[in-house]
């Protein structure tokens, strides 16, 4: 799949189209595990205050070092502008690189990102020269305005992040990828593999994910599950797939039938 | 109850505020001196004095004040 259909973002190829979160496990032993069954090389982390009375000894960057992943520090949990802004920055003091996975939220209970919110903040983050990933909802309106600030991608949701739902508005997906000239990655709602290979078979250069791994019975087995689908999902794209009519189209030949 | 001048002298150092919780370092210190002392180990870190991120060529350098809030972060998982 590398070879010949390489997954190009913010100036560098990747060999798989699906990126994956590390939040919800058990272990950080497990977190790699399940990391290396999904074939992904583009991982998402949590910029958090240290615990400074018990630090603790392991830490995730030690199971996921950054000489053989790409870290994609998120701003999850951020508000507004200033909380998204400082986050990256401290980030990028942490010593990963400027790739953010930029999210300003603006309703609690859906997660939904506050869209005007998360455009200001790309804004100041790509003038400081942050390769910015928003994390936007399925609006074409709204990628149009990230990718002309300069975002290195745009990331609208599938559904609430969490919700398993699948993509909610295929069309507009379709519609943001037409008018994209950055990669689009779906972000957030994915239940299964089914929806991780829609996502693929629109035309969207990738898929991120974390609940929908991290929160099967069978972690491992659904992390491979989903790279299957991503690859199979790219692939039925590429082929291009026949158009969808109403009516039957025989397979078999209409000639030299027993009469 | 002493209210002699020694009294008030015990403490010369400076509080400041780390990740929420208080901290009496000694005069001088140093966000250098502030690390060593918290045993994190070979983690990636960074540091936030005042709402700014404080390079770290400059954690030698940089004397925190009274009154000084840091914020200390590193990466756990995340979606």
């Amino acid at each position: 799949m590398a070879a010949d259909d390489p997954f190009v973002l913010a100036g560098r190829t990747y060999g798989s189209r699906l990126i994956v979160g590390t939040g919800k496990y058990a272990s950080f032993a497990e977190t790699r595990k399940a990391i290396d069954a999904s074939g992904a090389e583009i991982v998402t982390v949590a910029v958090r205050r240290v615990n400074i009375t018990d630090p603790g000894k392991e830490n995730l960057l030690e199971h996921l070092p950054p000489d053989r992943f790409t870290i994609l520090p998120n701003t999850a949990g951020c508000y507004t502008v200033e909380e998204a802004v400082r986050t990256c920055r401290l980030a990028r003091e942490a010593g990963v690189g400027t790739l953010v996975k930029l999210e300003v939220i603006g309703d609690e209970r859906t997660l939904f990102p506050d869209v005007a919110a998360t455009i200001e903040a790309a804004r100041v983050l790509v003038k400081e020269g942050f390769q910015v990933l928003p994390y936007v909802t399925d609006d074409p309106v709204a990628c149009k305005r990230l990718e002309e600030i300069g975002c290195a991608a745009v990331m609208p949701l599938a559904a609430p992040i969490g919700s398993g739902l699948g993509i909610r508005n295929p069309f507009n997906l379709r519609i943001i990828v037409e008018q994209s000239r950055v990669p689009v990655i779906v972000d957030a709602g994915v239940g299964t593999a089914s929806h991780a290979a829609e996502a693929l078979e629109l035309g969207c250069d990738a898929v991120l994910m974390n609940t929908a791994i991290a929160g099967a019975k069978d972690a491992l087995l659904m992390a491979e599950a989903m790279r299957l689908a991503v690859e199979a999902g790219r692939k039925a794209f590429r082929a291009g797939r026949i158009p969808a009519k109403l009516y039957a189209t025989a397979s078999s030949p209409l000639d030299g039938l027993v009469r | 109850m002493d209210f002699s001048a020694s009294r008030w002298q015990i403490f010369n150092g400076v509080r400041i505020t780390v990740n929420d919780e208080p901290r009496e370092l000694p005069a001088e210190a140093t966000v250098a001196d502030l690390v060593a002392g918290l045993a994190l180990g070979p983690r990636r870190i960074a540091i936030e004095v005042n709402r700014a991120v404080v390079p770290r060529a400059e954690y030698g350098a940089r004397r925190l004040a009274e009154g000084d809030t840091v914020e200390i972060i590193h990466f756990v998982g995340g979606g």
